[in-house]
């Protein structure tokens, strides 16, 4: 648990009605790549501790850094997708500093010569309204060493002895997306900021570049904002968060910092420049260091790596493997679905958009499909305390099975309480929904002369609401039907034995 | 190049965590004072409309493919190490966080 205490704030009203909030997100990925950026050790998570290092992330003497051509690649293409310009020719740069988390004594990045720049991406916020966030800079560089602190009691620095470091992550590719200073944000800056992580974690989703976990940290979002009275157009002194690694945190700590700034400014204090640390469990921002001046790192051209210089080929073909932008993407599918805005929203806030795409690319009918992922699936899957994509993978269900059950459903084998049943089967593993079904033995009863005994007999042992139905009361033959399907054990079409019912009774 | 000074020295030496004496800050003062001196010398040379260079070689896009390559044993890659422990590197406390 942290120590530290929480500082004064304003009300969020109360901030914005003085201040003008103003916004910057920097954003890290790390890419998907094989290997590092500027060798070939491999970057998988989760591996044991410095198993996948070499002479070159590990800095050692005479060691020469290679770039990763995926990793250019990706970059050019991430900076695409955000409608940045390309540079024609760039270089990496050293940023040196005395941190332990890179062996090197410097991290291989880029500095005024990123590899993307100047672009925009369009973020839709949830009244349906469009902000565009303008995009500074796309840079590569290459991920630190992992810390854990050890000899205090938290894993965090504070009261640590001495620091444990792992350098699997040194050297894995990252990309840096940095946007330009966000104004006119005003009330909307907590959800513009947390919607721009979202529509950029689809985006890189989309371009397979990165697998955007934010909770392994292969996302890392860093919050800088400052206030500005609302009769200035002169920024304020900028604080930076670190590391909010949620889309959910990335909002609370935008609200967080806006009511601090406003406590210190509207008391007559000065925002410290400085960087902050996120505490998720109390939602708070604590200080960290103070800012260092950018020219306390020192950057120079890294003279191992030669430039990269893309030519106009080589970006164009990168175009075309742009996917088609996921909110472009959505438009078009709730266009071919015939969804309303409302059950479009619901199918990607649970993110079931591959899934039904699949779906009914497969041969389900688009509300057959919507119909059991976002019905029957998901509710299993929040019982197990899941989300479907995850839940429909750790069970093996497939598109191919909801279009195999809704075919069984429409070609009257089973009815909708039946085919729930078949669900049980097939997530617990027991095959096909064809499979279940006939190992369960499920199937409607199709012999008319059974359905019609049935009906006989439950038509005599209500004689009062028989006469209800005789006498044109056609919604009272309700009550009939439920008898007749537990008559039948439930394994009758419902709809056949309502034209059944009436057919006897009203003729 | 404007004159080092005492606060210039301290200061790196903070961000290089080198603690230094008062008496080492001003031997230091005057020693890296005369060292810029000497170096800076380099910029009275007649460069004209040079361009800077950062590469020797007009060599650009040299890259690799993406393909997985042994790394060291773990044993192999902390035998340099001072000091280690649980399979890692051992360092002194740093003042960041990871």
């Amino acid at each position: 648990m942290s120590q530290a205490t929480a500082e004064a704030t304003l009300p969020f009203e109360e901030a914005l009605a003085a201040y003008d909030p103003v916004l910057g997100l920097e954003v890290h990925v790390e890419l998907g790549t094989n290997t590092k950026m500027f060798c070939g050790c491999a970057t998988a998570f989760g591996a044991e501790p410095n198993s996948q290092v070499c002479p070159v992330c590990l800095g050692l003497p005479g060691a020469l850094p290679v770039v990763n051509e995926k990793g250019v690649e990706s970059a050019i293409r991430i900076g695409l997708a955000l409608n940045c310009e390309i540079a024609s020719w760039c270089r990496f740069a050293r940023k040196n500093y005395f941190y332990p988390d890179m062996p090197k004594n410097f991290q291989t990045s880029q500095y005024d010569e990123p590899i993307a720049f100047n672009g925009h991406l369009d973020v839709e916020l949830a009244d349906g309204s469009t902000y565009r966030v303008e995009i500074e800079r796309a840079h590569m560089e290459e991920d630190t060493g992992k810390s854990l602190h050890v000899g205090g009691s938290t894993g965090r620095i504070h009261g640590a002895t001495h620091s444990l470091v792992d350098y699997n992550r040194a050297g894995i590719p990252l990309i840096e997306i940095v946007t330009k200073p966000m104004t006119g944000a005003g009330e909307r800056a907590p959800e513009i900021a947390k919607a721009y992580v979202a529509t950029l974690r689809d985006l890189l989703k989309a371009l397979a570049v990165s697998d955007v976990k934010m909770e392994q940290g292969s996302m890392r979002c860093d919050v800088n904002l400052s206030l500005m009275p609302k009769d200035s157009t002169t920024f304020g002194i900028r604080s930076e968060t670190k590391n909010v690694n949620s889309l959910r945190s990335v909002e609370r700590a935008v609200r967080y910092e806006i009511g601090r700034h406003a406590a210190i400014l509207s008391s007559g204090g000065k925002v410290t420049q400085e960087t902050r640390h996120w505490h998720e469990d109390t939602g708070i921002t604590t200080a960290g260091r103070e800012k260092s001046d950018a020219e306390d790192y020192r950057y120079f051209p890294e003279p191992d790596l030669v430039p990269v210089a893309p030519s106009t080929e080589m970006v164009e073909a990168l175009r075309a493997t742009l996917p088609e932008p996921p909110a472009a993407r959505r438009k078009r599918l709730q266009s071919a679905w015939g969804y309303s805005d409302l059950e479009m929203r619901d199918v990607v806030n649970a993110g079931l958009v591959d899934l039904i795409d699949e779906t009914v690319t497969a041969g389900a009918t688009p509300a057959g499909a919507r119909k059991w992922w976002s019905g029957e699936i998901a509710r299993r899957a929040n019982d197990a305390g899941s989300d479907v994509p995850t839940y429909a993978a750790s069970l093996a269900v497939t598109p191919a099975h909801v279009v195999e059950l809704e075919s069984l459903v429409t070609g009257g084998r089973l009815n909708d309480a039946m085919a729930r049943q078949v669900w049980d089967g097939v997530l617990a593993g027991e095959g096909t929904p064809t499979a279940v079904a006939d190992a369960r033995g499920l199937e409607l009863v199709q012999d008319t002369g059974a359905l019609q005994a049935a009906v006989d007999k439950v038509i005599a042992a209500n004689p009062d609401v028989a006469q209800k139905v005789r006498d044109g009361k056609v919604q009272a033959a309700g009550a009939l039907i439920g008898q007749v399907m537990k008559e039948m054990k439930g394994q009758a079409d419902a709809a056949a034995a309502r034209q059944l019912i009436l057919d006897t009774l009203v003729g | 190049m404007s004159e080092l000074t005492r606060a210039d020295v301290a200061h790196l030496a903070g961000l290089a965590r080198i603690e230094l004496s008062d008496d080492e800050l001003d031997k230091m003062v005057g020693e890296l004072g005369i060292i810029l001196e000497s170096v800076a010398t380099v910029q009275n040379a007649p460069i004209g409309d040079v361009a800077p260079m950062s590469h020797p070689m007009p060599l650009v896009n040299v890259t690799r493919p993406d393909e997985v390559r042994p790394s060291l044993a773990a044993e192999a890659a902390l035998s340099g190490a001072p000091e280690q422990d649980q399979q890692r590197f051992s360092v002194p406390r740093i003042l960041d966080e990871d």
